[in-house]
């Protein structure tokens, strides 16, 4: 119990780090953000109006102590176009993204745990040189020019679904969600998958030559059920770890998704907002998904002792 | 198999006979030699990548035009061939940079106690901020030029550089030798570049490969995105970026960098894996 406190107040620095980062970059940097949005014909004067009313005008710890302030609320600030707040701006794109994110890591689960598992037990065996193979491949083929590629070949040759577009399985059903997301899905989840099918492989190979796995066979144990019951639980540590990195890592490629598929979720909302110089809603986000990831990585460590009974803190 | 290259590394230091010894880092090291090879001296020999001809506008690849044509009639294997230019100018200047800011912050969390809390704080938030977020933060607010976009993707590789070497330092820090070192009086510059430095140059080098590989994705996204290299540069994601308009009626655009994209970030990973596999036994062993 203590440690679980002790790793929810260390994840305290890490944010206010980030906060502080995320303030610098904006209000330090060379650009000025004020400038950005009055654009060329501006005058002076219509830049330092622009100023004053973002509070940019403030001196600088003034504006560090407010934004903090601010932060511990909640708040993540306010679009500088249409003055919208950022929290709004979220969850009004947060359902695309969401369902995405999570039907990608089902695909992922349910593909790469059976694969790296079959590969490591068959090791040096095709499945196993198809897994390396695969693994390598996915780290290499950037993220959207797969996304083409599944295009080109499944929705414009042979038109089993459609180009692009995003339904939502409550208004529109579930069949059309389904159709809709399963190319983004896919798309995404093989950088993961290639990830994780390795993860898994390398993890079970090693506990497949412990004692335990020799005694369950010698008392005659099915083979299905020595993967399943005795060396999946025992790999489970470091496939959990990177399944989580990989969570929260996601983001990256939910941005690129987005944009290929024209799903009008969160990603779209950074390239929307990038595209029209928001800095507002730019470090609102920055900071939602930063916080996200500290979130993921607070919640993987505190599982590892309901994995693994063997880990006590 | 870790074993075995650990036994030739003994009997034969020579790194031409390692190299020649691991047949994965053989395969990438010559394919990227090629690429290499074909981006300094193709262009030499292609024609402009930005000169215009709405004469061919559109054409799909044919014996004249190996790739085919864009929508303003641009050759588009002359442009890949700029474009590798720029992709592998990027992935080996960020690899550089990265590795040697995190080289020398990394030293100094791991031997000076005071700074250790605050450079790894620092790092820890930093990788908290998903990468591709922060660089094109980072190029919208400088605005995009090659070098803005260089220190955009540089910044977020830093931190694992950082640990890794950290890590490294460590563990050295704690060996006999270095000990020794410190009890016959040597002094700390010299302990760290003489006796703690040598340890981190094999991790180091297989993580520039794995930096290298990264950087050049990371630039195709933010220029397929947009918020990378400014569009006149004919860069690998610029070309893909003017290509998603004219996806449907011509695929090609984006199928052509695309590929040369993907096979050649392939290859530096199969070197990096080599490389990891010949110079880092120990690590290669826990993949």
């Amino acid at each position: 119990m203590f440690y679980v406190i002790k790793r929810i107040l260390a994840t305290i620095p890490v944010m206010v780090v980030v906060a502080l980062f995320v303030f610098c970059i904006i209000r330090l940097g060379p650009g000025d953000p004020a400038s950005v949005i009055a654009g060329d014909y501006a005058t002076a004067e219509d830049i330092q109006e622009i100023r004053i009313k973002l509070g940019l005008a403030d001196p600088i710890p003034v504006q560090m102590g407010k934004w903090f302030v601010q932060l511990a609320s909640g708040d993540l600030g306010k679009s500088y176009h249409s003055n919208m707040q950022v929290t709004k701006l979220i969850s009004q794109r947060l359902e695309p993204t969401l369902l995405l994110a999570v039907t990608t890591i089902l695909l992922t689960v349910f593909v790469a745990i059976p694969l790296g598992t079959l590969a490591a037990y068959k090791a040096g065996s095709w499945v196993d040189k198809f897994v390396m193979i695969f693994s390598v491949a996915g780290f290499s083929i950037p993220v959207f020019v797969l996304g083409y590629i599944l295009v080109y070949i499944f929705a414009m040759e042979l038109r089993w679904l459609p180009v692009q577009g995003y339904r939502s399985p409550f208004d529109d059903g579930f069949l059309l969600f389904l159709k809709h997301i399963t190319m983004p899905a896919v798309t995404l989840s093989v950088i993961y998958i290639a990830l994780i099918s390795r993860m898994t492989r390398a993890s079970v190979v090693e506990v497949l030559n412990e004692d335990y796995v020799r005694t369950a066979r010698a008392k005659g144990q099915s083979e299905f059920k020595i993967l399943l019951r005795h060396a999946l639980p025992n790999a489970a540590v470091p496939i959990v770890t990177v399944l989580g990195i990989s969570i929260a890592l996601m983001i990256g490629g939910v941005v690129v998704t987005e944009s290929v598929y024209n799903i009008p979720g969160l990603g779209r909302l950074v390239l929307d907002a990038v595209l029209s110089r928001d800095y507002g809603v730019i470090q609102g986000l920055i900071l939602f998904f930063s916080f996200i990831y500290i979130f993921i990585n607070l919640l993987i460590d505190l599982s590892y002792t309901l994995i693994d009974p063997r880990i006590r803190y | 198999m870790a074993d075995t290259s650990t036994v030739t590394l003994k009997e034969d230091p020579s790194i031409f006979r390692i190299i020649y010894g691991n047949k994965g880092l053989m395969t990438g090291l010559v394919i990227l030699a090629i690429l290499t090879l074909i981006a300094l001296i193709g262009p030499i020999f292609t024609e402009s990548p930005t000169s215009i001809n709405p004469m061919v506008r559109i054409k799909p690849p044919s014996a004249d035009m190996w790739f085919g044509t864009d929508p303003l009639g641009r050759d588009l294997f002359a442009r890949a061939i700029w474009g590798g230019r720029i992709s592998l100018s990027v992935g080996v200047a960020v690899a550089i940079v990265a590795v040697g800011f995190g080289l020398l912050l990394g030293l100094l969390a791991g031997y000076i106690r005071v700074l250790d809390a605050i450079i790894m704080r620092v790092m820890d938030g930093l990788m908290a901020i998903p990468g591709i977020l922060l660089a094109i933060a980072l190029i919208s607010l400088t605005g995009a030029s090659l070098f803005t976009v260089i220190v955009a993707i540089t910044i977020p590789e830093i931190p694992r550089v950082v640990r890794l070497v950290r890590s490294v330092v460590l563990t050295v820090r704690e060996e006999a030798y270095v000990e020794a070192a410190i009890a016959a009086g040597t002094k700390l510059p010299s302990i760290m570049i003489r006796h703690i430095l040598p340890n981190t140059i094999a991790p180091l080098i297989v993580q520039a490969t794995y930096v290298c590989a990264s950087a050049m994705l990371t630039e195709s996204i933010l220029g397929f995105l947009g918020a990378g290299i400014p569009p006149e540069i004919p860069s690998w994601g610029n070309i893909m970026s003017e290509g998603r308009t004219y996806f449907q009626l011509c695929p090609w655009i984006i199928f052509f960098p695309g590929v040369a994209l993907g096979v050649t970030v392939m290859s530096v990973n199969i070197v990096g894996d080599g490389l990891r596999d010949t110079l880092d036994p120990r690590i290669a062993k826990k993949m």
